[in-house]
């Protein structure tokens, strides 16, 4: 097996003086789409985080395409490739759709209205009201411009913090589509979720996280096969 | 005849004077809206910046007139402006850069900043007494009415006058340039649009790739401009007196939590609201109501002229009750 | 006021020694006579009382900064206000006020309180369409009936003997009963303040409190039925005897020729002296009973909310009416204050209460001297009062020396004259730097 595209590995470290994280290792090929569960508590987010260099990590190194980016800032990880879209507070409610999908843009100097064709074309609901303001958007058209705003550098990865948390049942399902399209255009999606079971159920591969480390890794219909892990996380 | 006379009587004493004063609060509470949406806490200073910057402004004038530069008609301190301005904005600059850059960093409590600025009002005030002194000052010159009483009456025939000074057209028009400006600024350049992004969301702003200090400079270099434009327009208009410009906070303040904190359309609304308030409260009717037709005995004036302060306080107790985010919608409370 | 309090460091013996500084200051003002000094103790012990005042204040507003993090922008009001208590409660009564329009007075401030107390009765009671327009029926109708009671009974008040009266006079009871009164003013203040800004963001206190201030400030300036206004209110009684009585006496002038004093310095240091323990007895019994209540369940509650609101909110804790009380205590201690000051000078006047003396400079004490520790207060306090004191000499002297090689020209004596600004700037200064560099003060908090 070739290089991975992201291969997190034996990441530790926490906020203060607890690691959260004990040595959790996450690895996404191209264009796959790598789903996250577990028990809360279980440093799903802070995994994720930590990926994106919102954390420090003790030990551990996070390789991107090959590159060491275990030192650089989230800014800098953005130029090389990652977009992340954080749980909450990820959009910009008193500006326009269009203004979001611009300031996702903010570090490209080049022409970026072709990038933005394809985010409405992605997303046909919010293209509607591009001169509207984010804010004024129901919840699921909210994290369509969150994940439009986080597309428009072109990332070769891409992170969603729970982007289905607290929308309605056909939202998330209609989200989850328009993931799957994300992924078969050649973008990685490391992806951390609460609703276990309709993420795996898209997942290549899954990563069951229990106190900060691996439980279980396999792709996603094996892990939702798999009594033990059906038992104790799936809830039967 | 007679509704002609009460109306020209009310342009004259209560709409002119308090469309001036509102145009001056509106640039003053912009600047307390763009610090608040940006860096996040009152500015307790953003008075004396403003008679900081007057003065500078005043010291200018005094030197183009020795030098026997002027502008005609026109005051003398419009051409300084642009020089106190950039004295200004290199100053409150050099404030960040010593007090509060450190506290941003920290992420401290707003309060704290709040209490930082305080210490920056004394330095501020301190220096505007050391280059200028205390005493009231007037510096304009040029022509002083664009039409009198006098003038109104011989072309209207009416028996009541308006008159028209320079101070409060200029005041008009030049918080109709700066508004049209900062607001196609905010709305069209990248820039502006940068700064509304880091209003609204900090986190996601610094993960889009903007520079917070570029932002910062920049509020702060805007907001002085505006200070300062606000400043010597109300020190054409009435006088230049520091301790004026230091209570002059307080309607500041009101008219920008009228509008929402944060908000740059609610703070120029809210200007206009505490000005004609105020002015409407404190001015006595009695005139326009006799024009009317109304025999009052009394003058008809709500408050006395030197509980105007009230009015502002009032306003903002009621829109603290009623509607803490302010008519506009700023920031959470 | 941080959330993470650093373990203490401080030496025990900080506080003491910081207190020896001070009283070898005050010392070296009474004895030695050169260009820092004045060598009088009667200056020393003038400023020392003033400073103890300003330690009353401190301890004020300590309660609402250091205990509960609370930012009150309006000192000078609620000082102005407790300082309005001795006029009311202590001077003779004025021949004829009250029966020129006392209690039509007393009915129309009466008639104010009840409309606003109807009005928020209706906006509570009513709902739906009506509930805007009873509102302001409610407040038209009550300012009219308050406008049309209060301006006559006003200016028959004020017309009455003009030149020395013109006010509505006071009590005539002993001026130490005006000082609790003083306090009960300003916290009847802090309460309608508090009950409107408190609960909403941090900064929104402080700028709703700024507005108070100004106006309770402007009311103490315009109503001179009540304050006189700019023509002041003097010969106030005193708790102590006064200079000429004491040189008069006898047996006084024997004691200071004991002493080897003349009768008139000595009888103003006795008088001085006599000032200096009272207000250190009100000093110290606050500071004691301040010390009970943070240490009582209440103080620990209310240190709780102060480091962690979310967490004490979370708990059950009721922040908002919390913050309420120490906001009102806070603010009667301040205006205790403002009863004592007015005492000490003997005289009322509305146009010398200056934000920038009266709220900020407590503010810088406070800072200075430790938020959270009530020692720290008092010694911020009374340094901050001699440092300011002092200033207005040594800024002038430094000023000199520094333009010393200067010719003499127009910019020498701009510099000169300017001098007293300077207080500001180093004022701003101090608080920056305390801020910046020792954020918990000279004495930490415990």
């Amino acid at each position: 097996m070739s290089q991975p595209y992201l291969s997190a590995t034996g990441m530790r470290g926490g906020y203060g003086k607890a690691d959260i994280l004990n040595g959790c290792d996450l690895t996404v090929e191209k264009g796959q789409i790598a789903v996250i569960v577990g028990p809360n508590g279980a440093g799903k987010s802070t995994a994720m985080k930590a990926v994106f260099g919102m954390l420090n990590l003790r030990e551990g190194a996070v390789l991107l395409d090959g590159a060491d980016i275990t030192a650089l800032t989230p800014q800098e990880r953005v130029r090389k490739g990652m977009g992340f879209v954080p749980q909450t507070h990820n959009i910009f409610p008193t500006m326009t759709v269009e203004e979001n999908l611009e300031m996702g843009a903010f570090i490209r100097q080049d022409d970026f209205r072709a990038t933005m064709e394809q985010v409405y074309q992605l997303f046909p609901a919010v293209a509607e009201k591009r001169r509207q303001n984010a804010g004024e958007l129901s919840g699921g058209q909210r994290q369509q411009v969150a994940v439009g705003r986080a597309l428009m550098t072109r990332p070769s990865l891409l992170m969603l913090d729970e982007p289905t948390a607290g929308v309605s049942p056909i939202v998330m399902d209609e989200l989850f589509d328009r993931i799957i399209e994300v992924a078969r255009t050649g973008i990685s999606i490391l992806m951390v979720e609460q609703n276990a079971r309709q993420a795996l159920e898209i997942a290549d591969i899954g990563y069951v996280l229990v106190q900060g480390a691996n439980a279980y890794t396999d792709t996603g219909p094996a892990l939702l096969a798999d009594p033990e892990v059906r038992r104790t996380f799936l809830g039967g | 005849m007679e509704i002609l006379n009460a109306l020209v009587t009310l342009m004259n004493f209560v709409v002119l004077p308090a469309a001036s004063y509102g145009a001056q609060l509106a640039l003053g509470a912009l600047g307390v809206t763009l610090i608040y949406g940006i860096l996040r806490f009152s500015n307790f200073a953003h008075g004396d910046t403003m008679a900081l910057g007057t003065a500078l402004v005043i010291l200018v004038t005094w030197g183009m007139q020795a030098l026997g530069i002027g502008l005609g008609p026109l005051p003398t301190a419009l051409l300084a402006l642009p020089f106190g301005i950039a004295l200004t904005a290199a100053f409150v600059l050099g404030t960040d850069r010593v007090v509060y850059r450190f506290y941003r960093r920290k992420r401290s409590e707003p309060i704290i900043l709040v209490m930082a600025s305080v210490g920056v009002m004394f330095i501020t005030n301190g220096l505007t007494r050391l280059i200028i002194g205390v005493d009231e000052i007037r510096f304009d010159d040029g022509a002083r009415f664009l039409f009198t009483v006098r003038d109104f009456r011989e072309w209207s025939g009416l028996a009541e006058g308006m008159s028209l000074r320079v101070s409060q057209l200029l005041t008009l028009l030049v918080t109709a340039l700066c508004c049209w400006a900062l607001f196609r600024f905010l709305g069209r350049s990248r820039a502006g649009k940068a700064m509304r992004a880091y209003s609204d969301n900090e986190d996601l702003a610094l993960l889009s790739g903007i520079d917070p200090e570029r932002v910062v400079r920049l509020t702060w270099i805007i907001a002085s401009a505006l200070v300062v434009i606000a400043g010597t327009l109300y020190g054409l208009d009435k006088s230049f007196k520091a301790f004026n410009y230091f209570q002059i906070l307080l309607p500041i303040f009101a008219a920008a939590i009228v509008g929402g904190l944060g908000n740059p359309l609610g703070a120029v609304a809210g200007g206009f609201i505490v000005a004609f308030s105020e002015v409407a409260v404190t001015y006595p009717w009695k005139k326009v109501a006799e024009y009317l037709g109304f025999q009052p005995q009394e003058l008809l004036q709500l408050l006395s002229t030197e509980y105007k302060f009230a009015v502002s306080f009032t306003i903002l107790i009621v829109v603290l009750l009623f509607r803490p985010t302010g008519l506009f919608r700023g920031k959470s409370v | 006021m941080s959330n993470t309090r650093q373990a203490d460091t401080a030496s025990p013996w900080r506080a003491p020694l910081l207190f020896l500084i001070l009283a070898a200051l005050f010392f070296a003002e009474g004895t030695f006579r050169n260009a820092l000094f004045s060598g009088s103790w009667n200056t020393a012990l003038a400023i020392l009382n003033m400073g103890l005042i300003s330690a009353v204040m401190a301890l004020g507003v300590n309660m609402q900064w250091g205990y509960a993090g609370l930012f009150n922008a309006g000192v000078v009001g609620f000082l102005a206000l407790g300082g309005l208590a001795p006029v009311l409660v202590s001077t003779a009564p004025v021949e004829g006020a009250w029966q020129a329009g006392g209690p039509r007075v007393i009915l129309a401030l009466l008639v104010g309180l009840g409309t606003l107390v109807l009005a928020a009765l209706v906006w509570k009671r009513l709902r739906g369409a009506m509930r805007v327009p009873a509102l302001l029926a409610v407040l038209v109708l009550g300012f009219i009936l308050y406008r049309f009671l209060f301006d006559p009974a006003v200016i028959a008040i004020e017309a009455n003997n003009s030149a020395s009266a013109g006010n509505i006079g006071g009590l005539g009871w002993p001026i130490l009963l005006s000082w609790p009164v003083g306090a009960l003013f300003a916290a009847a203040a802090a309460w309608g303040v508090g009950k409107v800004a408190l609960g909403l963001r941090s900064d929104y206190l402080a700028i709703a409190t700024l507005g108070i201030g100004e106006i309770i400030v402007a009311v103490m300036r315009n109503e001179e039925w009540l304050s006189r206004g700019v023509k002041n209110v003097s010969g106030l009684p005193r708790p102590v005897p006064y200079e000429l009585e004491l040189q008069n006496s006898a047996d006084f002038v024997a004691r200071a020729a004991n002493w080897g004093m003349d009768p008139a310095t000595a009888s103003g240091i006795w008088v001085k002296l006599l000032y200096a323990g009272l207000f250190t007895a009100v000093l110290l019994l606050l500071i004691l009973l301040a010390e009970l209540a943070l240490k009582s369940p209440w103080g620990r509650m209310m240190r709780a909310i102060r480091d962690n609101e979310t967490a004490a909110a979370a708990m059950g804790k009721d922040v908002t009416r919390r913050h309420l009380q120490i906001f009102v205590i806070g603010s009667a201690v301040i205006g205790l204050a403002g009863a004592m000051m007015i005492t000490l000078d003997g005289l009322l006047s509305p146009n010398s209460f200056n934000p920038l003396r009266y709220t900020f400079l407590i503010w810088v004490m406070v800072i200075v001297g430790g938020s959270g520790n009530n020692w720290g207060a008092v010694l911020g306090a009374i340094l901050i009062w001699f440092l300011w004191i002092k200033a207005e000499v040594w800024g002038p002297e430094l000023m000199r020396l520094i333009t010393a090689p200067m010719p003499d020209g127009s910019l020498r004596n701009h510099l000169l004259g300017s001098a007293p600004h300077m207080r500001f700037i180093a004022l701003g200064l101090v608080l920056l730097l305390v801020l910046r560099f020792a954020p918990r003060g000279l004495v930490p908090e415990k």
